[in-house]
């Protein structure tokens, strides 16, 4: 392969290398205090690399000696991811403003995740893995902590470096683990030498390397026992910074569980499976129950983060091979995550809306909301109506995807765990409704006014949702390359 | 191509409710009137639906399938057959009705209130003639939405408990229903009903999987049972109609209950029919509760809203009732066919007489509820001097609730009665206490108390009599009572050729 392929290739990757050291340059060279440019610089190039990856659409290489692939589940992964961080940024600019005089370096780390991400959804080396997740852990670490001058964000960061330290070092001794028995960290060379005939003894070495892998991927994706971190991170964290976590980090983490399992580890898929099916019910179901005792709404959309992660867990357990069936667990989740992402980041712009005019996340403070400002008020029940999984939004599709596969696999267990917490799930996001509509606001409460960027953002989200839920064909197309990731099964 | 008439007429509300956002808040008149124009369009539709089907031929008609989601294998097929076209006429008569009311009874957030109604049409039109699941399934939960939001937000002392309530209870129904939706899916291959009642109705798979289509028919009963609703399932109604604005009311009870209804004739009985025919006892014994236990609540509530909101579950016991003895026949063979048949005209003409008689009920309450701010059947009584063209209406209304012969109600208790006591006779002469318990209260509680007696001239000497506008608002229903009560058979023509062909494809 010559230099010129890869760097085609990696173009993606390059141009977002080269916008943050762009911002940081010109962070230097501009003297002013208020560098407007920097949002938009980092916008451009996170669109730009969108667009690039786009290119690649139905490409299947690896290269770097295995270390990265470019496939079509990399470039779905690779949307989901800079859309997630591309929208981030615009729902930082009016949030950060007033907050810290050092927004240019924060664009310049919200790129540097984005880039890190898209290394994530490419890797297919256990090596780069551990690196693109790391870097995606350490940067996040001080998006969270960012404004230093709050306590509470303090803490957050505190925490969420503490378990991110603690799970990644247990992820990495699971993958020396794997390492010692197979003597590879490639996923394919991995796959390959279990296949060849596994050894009893080496069985029992892969079944506790595949939990610690487990520890590091459950603790980037939220799930329970791995998912401590995530209420108080994302209470503490720049609304933003926390918008941005519960949708692009998230994704990446599902990526990486989804190539490492179904592409390193295929032998092993019933003792997986099983370990995540079992995950899956408690992390919903926990999810769901501490949820309904919010009442701050970024804790309560963080429990809701959590609950979410569990339905996605239902795709990648009940996996299908099936090639007439629209259902095959890989692209259930793959399409739950583009819903989850319209879907939730709508939600924290309303939540971000509310606090940079009233300077609360109370659930009770936004009584009568409908009164006070209906452009918002109206979209955010069409958010929180996609959360529960209503029809004609896009959390409907991803629920109706996820429960397919599994009724098509005879998991009827998973399903109607499912179900049961969709409708628990309810209360506490019609309980938001119950304030936005039903409670009269209070004396003197003015309309809340919503900055052009977070329009914007509105205006996408809104469309993306209905249009996913109304007409969810293209998108089905998006996740085609889940097959490429089962044939290895 | 043929005009897409229902297309037309389901999407018309939602495309009004859409264009009249353009419509500033503050300018209430216009946007009532409005409303109420928009709402017109697919009752003259309806009216031209009715008209122009083809009894004769019967079976789906009207049809239109599209390509929807191609790689999940649903369409954006529509169709309406003898039971769906009276309840789309249904659909478009109240809507129509309950809007005008408002015009005059709603003052608060008038913008949204009537917004919020037009989508609601849609959803429950789109119900009525979807053939498609995930089709069906999306208006299912469209019209979800809008009530809640109409009961929480412009109900009565405790609207916020009812409204969850109800959301609640109908959203657990659903979500069953979406798996068992799912489970058909992979056994056919096809979200379409149609092809599901072809293939999997008649391929009689229910032995060989005992389990599984056990739960699949107890996940869509659930679904249905809540919606109608069924003993033990009906908690949610007396709160929801009770604290629901009076259109809410009406719409709850003229049409979102009969969506349950339908659901057991489109979907349960044609694609489960073995199974429904194994678990009918059950359902008929819960009928059977439905309707005693459902009138002997009645008798004993003091607000006269609660008392209606009850004598629903009570009424749509008989749908349940008339469903379950045709389910009982399937055992029996040819035999009983004819009852059968019966039994679901009966049901479904119930469906329809409900809707109408009980759509008027709630306008009534609604109407001595504006001036008397009280339904406490005791503080009233001798209203019937005072208020003698209310009186009349509230007896007509009334009588036609206790299937009174003459009037539409009791053609519909009849037919159920005479189809079910040829199949399961037992189920029927108990059923057939609730007769008498409906006639006990509607004359005790209602006419007695409300119109009979000594009258506080002190309390009630200023109320006024029937206004124009709600005169308006009854006269139809009224003509239906009569006109159906002396003449049924028109409507009984319609529901015939769907019966019929629902048995004969089942045997």
């Amino acid at each position: 392969m010559t230099l010129a392929q890869i760097i085609e290739l990696l173009l993606p990757q390059l141009i977002l290398l080269i916008t943050v050291l762009a911002i940081f340059i010109a962070d230097l060279a501009d003297t002013r205090k208020e560098k407007g440019w920097a949002p938009y610089l980092a916008l451009a190039g996170i669109l730009a690399a969108l667009i690039t990856s786009s290119l690649h659409w139905g490409r299947e290489v690896s290269f770097l000696g295995n270390m990265m692939r470019v496939d079509r589940f990399s470039v779905f992964f690779n949307g989901v991811v800079l859309a997630a961080s591309a929208l981030s940024v615009l729902l930082a600019i009016s949030y950060m403003r007033p907050r810290t005089p050092y927004r240019a370096e924060f664009y310049a780390l919200l790129t540097v995740v984005a880039l890190a991400m898209t290394l994530a959804a490419g890797a297919s080396n256990i090596l780069m893995i551990y690196l693109a997740m790391e870097s995606i852990s350490i940067t996040s670490y001080i998006l969270v902590g960012y404004l230093r001058q709050d306590a509470k964000a303090n803490e957050a960061a505190i925490k969420y470096f503490l378990y991110g330290a603690a799970t990644s070092a247990m992820m990495l001794y699971g993958m020396s683990l794997l390492f010692g028995i197979s003597g590879t960290l490639d996923l394919t060379g991995l796959a390959d030498f279990f296949r060849a005939g596994v050894p009893e003894a080496s069985r029992w070495i892969a079944f506790p390397a595949m939990v610690l892998l487990l520890a590091g991927f459950g603790f980037k994706t939220a799930l329970v026992p791995f998912h401590q971190w995530s209420p108080d991170t994302y209470e503490g964290a720049p609304t933003p910074v926390t918008a941005f976590l519960s949708v692009g980090p998230k994704a990446a983490g599902f990526a990486i569980l989804m190539r490492v399992f179904i592409t390193g580890l295929p032998r092993f898929y019933t003792d997986w499976a099983a370990l995540l099916a079992g995950i899956s019910i408690v992390t919903m179901t926990l999810g769901n129950l501490v949820a309904l005792r919010q009442s701050n709404i970024k804790r309560m959309l963080a429990y809701s983060s959590i609950a979410h992660a569990g339905y996605i867990l239902i795709g990648v357990v009940c996996l299908s091979l099936s090639t007439t069936s629209p259902f095959n667990g890989v692209n259930s989740a793959m399409i739950y995550l583009l819903a989850y992402l319209f879907t939730n980041v709508g939600a924290f712009l309303t939540v971000i809306a509310f606090e940079e005019a009233t300077g609360s996340t109370t659930i009770a403070d936004y009584a009568g909301l409908m009164k006070r400002s209906p452009w918002l008020a109206v979209p955010m029940l069409v958010f929180l109506l996609s959360l529960t999984g209503i029809p004609s939004t896009g959390g409907f599709i991803g629920k109706l995807f996820v429960f397919g596969s599994a009724i098509q696999v005879q998991f009827y267990l998973l399903a109607i765990v499912g179900i049961i917490n969709s409708a628990i799930a309810a209360f506490y996001y019609l309980n938001v409704v119950r304030y936005i509509f039903f409670t009269p606001a209070p004396e003197q409460a003015g309309p809340v006014p919503v900055p052009r960027p977070l329009r914007w953002v509105l205006a996408i989200c809104l469309i993306m949702t209905f249009f996913i839920g109304l007409y969810p064909q293209p998108f089905m197309q998006l996740t085609t390359g889940s097959a490429s990731l089962l044939a290895s099964l | 191509m043929n005009f897409p008439i229902l297309t037309v007429i389901t999407f018309v509300p939602v495309i009004g409710a859409i264009v009249g956002l353009l419509i500033p808040k503050e300018q209430e008149k216009t946007i009532k009137w409005y409303s109420v124009a928009v709402s017109l369009i697919p009752l003259v539709l309806s009216i031209i639906l009715w008209v122009t089907y083809d009894s004769a031929a019967g079976g789906m008609q009207f049809v239109e399938k599209a390509p929807w989601i191609p790689a999940l294998g649903a369409t954006y097929h529509v169709g309406a057959d003898g039971i769906s076209v009276p309840m789309i006429f249904l659909t478009a008569l109240l809507t129509t009705l309950s809007l005008f009311y408002s015009a005059y009874t709603i003052h608060t957030r008038v913008k949204e209130y009537f917004l919020l109604f037009l989508l609601l049409e849609t959803g429950m039109f789109g119900v009525f003639v979807a053939l498609d699941f995930v089709l069906f399934y999306v208006f299912w939960e469209v019209g979800l939405v809008p009530m809640y939001l109409l009961i929480g937000i412009w109900g009565g002392q405790n609207r916020l408990y009812a409204a969850i309530k109800f959301f609640i209870y109908t959203l657990v129904g659903s979500v069953a229903m979406l798996l068992a939706i799912l489970y058909i899916y992979f056994n056919v291959g096809s979200f379409d009903i149609l092809e599901a009642t072809a293939r999997f109705g008649q391929a009689r798979p229910f032995m060989q999987n005992f389990t599984a289509v056990s739960l699949a028919f107890w996940a869509f009963f659930l679904a249905f049972a809540i919606k109608v609703p069924s003993f033990p399932f009906h908690t949610w109604l007396p709160d929801a109609h009770t604290e629901a604005p009076t259109a809410g009311s009406v719409i709850l009870a003229g049409i979102l209950l009969k969506l349950g209804a339908y659901g057991f004739l489109r979907i349960v009985l044609p694609i489960f029919p073995e199974a429904f025919s194994y678990y009918a006892p059950v359902v008929g014994v819960l009928a059977v509760i439905s309707i005693v236990y459902g009138a002997l609540v009645c008798m004993a509530q003091w607000d006269l809203k609660r008392l209606i909101a009850y004598s629903s579950v009570s009424h749509m016991g008989y749908v349940m009732l008339g469903l379950a003895a045709a389910a009982a026949s399937l055992a029996r063979g040819e035999v009983v066919t004819n009852s059968a048949a019966m039994a679901l005209n009966g049901a479904a003409l119930q469906m329809f007489n409900h809707g109408v008689i009980t759509g008027g009920l709630f306008f009534l309450v609604g109407v001595i509820y504006e001036r008397a701010h009280t339904r406490d059947l005791k503080v009233f009584g001798g209203l019937g001097a005072k208020l003698p063209y209310y009186y009349g209406i509230m007896a007509v209304t009334g009588f036609a609730s206790l299937g009174l012969p003459g009037l539409a109600g009791f053609w519909s208790e009849f037919f159920v009665f005479r189809g079910t006591f040829a199949i399961i006779p037992i189920y029927a002469v108990i059923g057939v206490l609730g007769v008498i318990f409906t006639a006990a209260y509607i004359l005790w509680k209602i006419i007695q108390f409300m119109f009979l007696g000594p009258f506080n001239a002190e309390r009630w000497g200023k109320l006024t009599d029937m206004e124009l506008f709600e005169k308006v608002t009854m006269w139809p229903l009224i003509i239906f009572m009569v006109l159906f009560g002396i003449y049924p058979t028109p409507i009984l023509n319609l529901f015939n050729t769907a019966t019929t062909a629902l048995m004969g494809g089942l045997l």
